[in-house]
């Protein structure tokens, strides 16, 4: 029994030191801000067409689907609000993190994993880098600031898809619609929003990167790497989506 | 206990273990200031792991690792970079850094030492020296090109370039001859010969094939000439370089000794190494 449960706790231990270290690191020199430009390119700028997409069609479809259950009970109006909750609160977050785990924790972790594999990342410490610096630490800075702001726009994006179907569907005028969608949002609601974004881009960049840098077994290990830090992340999004809101349902 | 001044390398019944796998198991050697050393042993006979724990790259699990005198077995991190700050490796799977130029791979060890020294980058020099280290290795022209632009045969050149250019008192080589055309391997034998007849750095070569140990045992570079030529030996030949071999079987190192042992040996295993 404590056999089976060894593996699995030891790959945690060093999921944890190693978190550790990136996160100390974001506070010691040497800062390599050419990759934390870099990697926040290759994040929130490559990342930007497909999470306002997935934003839009989001907001799109929550409206279809609210528009008949409303129209029930003649609260087509409340629309706006309904909208913006969801979105705020849950649906912005966990699609746009689905999406970049999907997207970037792989990318991250094949791209380590070659480094490992060919030795580049040996060749690091052997001359003198700590690859933790180097490769890590600006991945992380790099998801914690693009993954929020990819996560507002989405939700404003997907608010303009909700608005779109109230417009033609049931004739709902602007500013009714923008009015309470606004004025739902409590304090609560915006930090919880901005909250999740930002646990989630440390779960996808020390997930990435972690199993990046265990890769072993050459290029095989490596599309293994990829595809389990794809699996963890997503798993831990929601593991952690749902503590947070619990935490902040109790908030209230 | 540490080890006398002029050793560079010393092994104290080095074990360490991935796994279950015993990768090295009670290895213990000692290398000399000037000395040559040459590694054969099966794939999997622990060669790499030997030379990755001489970098401190891999921690061994029990025995003691001596460079340049100074116990290095439970040294931090932090304390390591000093360390390796005078040595050089080439990489057996190459290790250049895919998303820099040749240049930059080749300035990188420079510009780290210059970082951790607190001085400020002098790039003229740096520039310089690097030019330099390319010539070395013949490779003057692909100062821009990316490593995924160059042969086999040429990246492990920018390897040899790298880990030389900071002149370091001890180098690694890990198979730098593995996957090569003979020619092209005995161009890349001829230039660890160069570097070691020019600058007497301490060496430990790693590798599979007869003929680089054979060459790097009974050659020369000749200054002079820019020739290699073959060392003409006599009970008291001055320049002798005291060129010796390991054998390594399963982790153990089974076999210590120069060329003339090694032929003479009866176990079949190190036979194998022997032509
Ligand atoms: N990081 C690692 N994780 C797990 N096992 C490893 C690791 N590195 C080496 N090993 C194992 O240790 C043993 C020795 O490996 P090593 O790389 O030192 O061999 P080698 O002599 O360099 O082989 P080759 O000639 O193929 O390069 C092998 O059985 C290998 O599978
Ligand atoms: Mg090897």
């Amino acid at each position: 029994m404590l056999d089976i449960l060894k593996a699995p706790v030891e790959t945690f231990q060093d999921f944890v030191v190693l978190s550790g270290r990136a996160i100390g690191n974001a506070f010691r020199s040497p800062h390599y801000f050419d990759d934390i430009v870099l990697q926040s390119d290759a994040i929130g700028v490559g990342s930007l067409l497909i999470v306002l997409f997935i934003g839009l069609f989001s907001g799109l479809v929550m409206g279809l689907q609210l528009s008949r259950t409303l129209a029930t009970y003649g609260a087509t109006a409340e629309m706006g609000q309904l909208v913006s909750v969801v979105l705020v609160r849950e649906l912005g977050p966990v699609l746009v993190a689905l999406l970049v785990a999907g997207r970037n924790a792989s990318g991250i972790a094949s791209e380590l994993g070659s480094m490992k594999v060919t030795e580049q990342i040996d060749a690091m410490r052997a001359l003198g880098t700590d690859p933790t610096q180097k490769l890590v630490t600006p991945r992380l800075i790099a998801m914690a600031v693009t993954l929020p702001l990819l996560t507002i726009l989405a939700d404003f994006i997907g608010l303009i898809g909700g608005y779109l179907i109230g417009r033609y569907r049931f004739g709902l005028p602007f500013s009714q619609y923008w009015t309470s969608a606004w004025q739902i949002l409590q304090y609560n609601d915006v930090v919880q929003g901005l909250v999740k974004p930002f646990a989630f881009a440390v779960i996808i960049s020390l997930v990435g990167c972690f199993y990046g840098i265990r890769t072993s077994g050459g290029t095989e290990g490596v599309g293994r790497s990829t595809t389990k830090a794809v699996v963890v992340s997503s798993i831990w999004i929601f593991v952690v989506d749902f503590f947070l809101g619990e935490i902040f349902v109790n908030l209230t | 206990m540490s080890a006398p001044a002029s050793s560079v390398l010393r092994f104290e019944n080095v074990s360490v273990s991935f796994g279950g796998v015993k990768a090295l198991e009670g290895v213990s050697f000692e290398m000399d200031a000037g000395a040559v050393r040459i590694v054969y042993g099966a794939a999997g006979s622990g060669k790499t792991t030997l030379l990755k724990v001489a970098l401190g790259l891999v921690c061994p699990d029990s025995g003691n690792v001596f460079v340049f005198g100074e116990n290095v077995t439970h040294l931090s991190e932090n304390d390591w970079f000093k360390i390796r700050a005078k040595m050089g490796i080439l990489f057996q799977e190459g290790g250049l850094f895919d998303s820099m130029t040749i240049a930059e791979n080749v300035a990188y060890p420079l510009l780290n030492q210059q970082v951790s020294a607190g001085r400020a980058s002098e790039n003229g020099q740096v520039g310089e020296r690097v030019r330099e280290a390319l010539r070395f290795v013949e490779l003057e022209s692909t100062l821009e090109k990316f490593p995924s632009e160059l042969s086999g045969g040429m990246r492990r050149r920018v390897g040899i370039a790298r880990a030389i250019v900071t002149e370091p008192p001890l180098l690694l080589y890990d198979s730098p001859t593995a996957g090569l055309d003979p020619i092209t391997a005995n161009t890349i034998i001829n230039l660890i010969l160069k570097e070691r007849d020019l600058r007497h750095a301490t060496s430990m070569m790693v590798t599979h094939r007869f003929q680089d140990g054979h060459l790097l045992a009974n050659f020369r570079y000749n200054p002079d000439s820019g020739q290699i030529e073959r060392v003409v030996r006599n009970s008291n030949g001055g320049s002798q370089v005291t060129t010796k071999f390991f054998v390594m079987h399963e982790g153990r190192l089974v076999f210590e000794g120069t060329q003339q042992e090694l032929k003479a040996s009866r176990d079949a295993y190190v036979q194998k190494f022997a032509k």
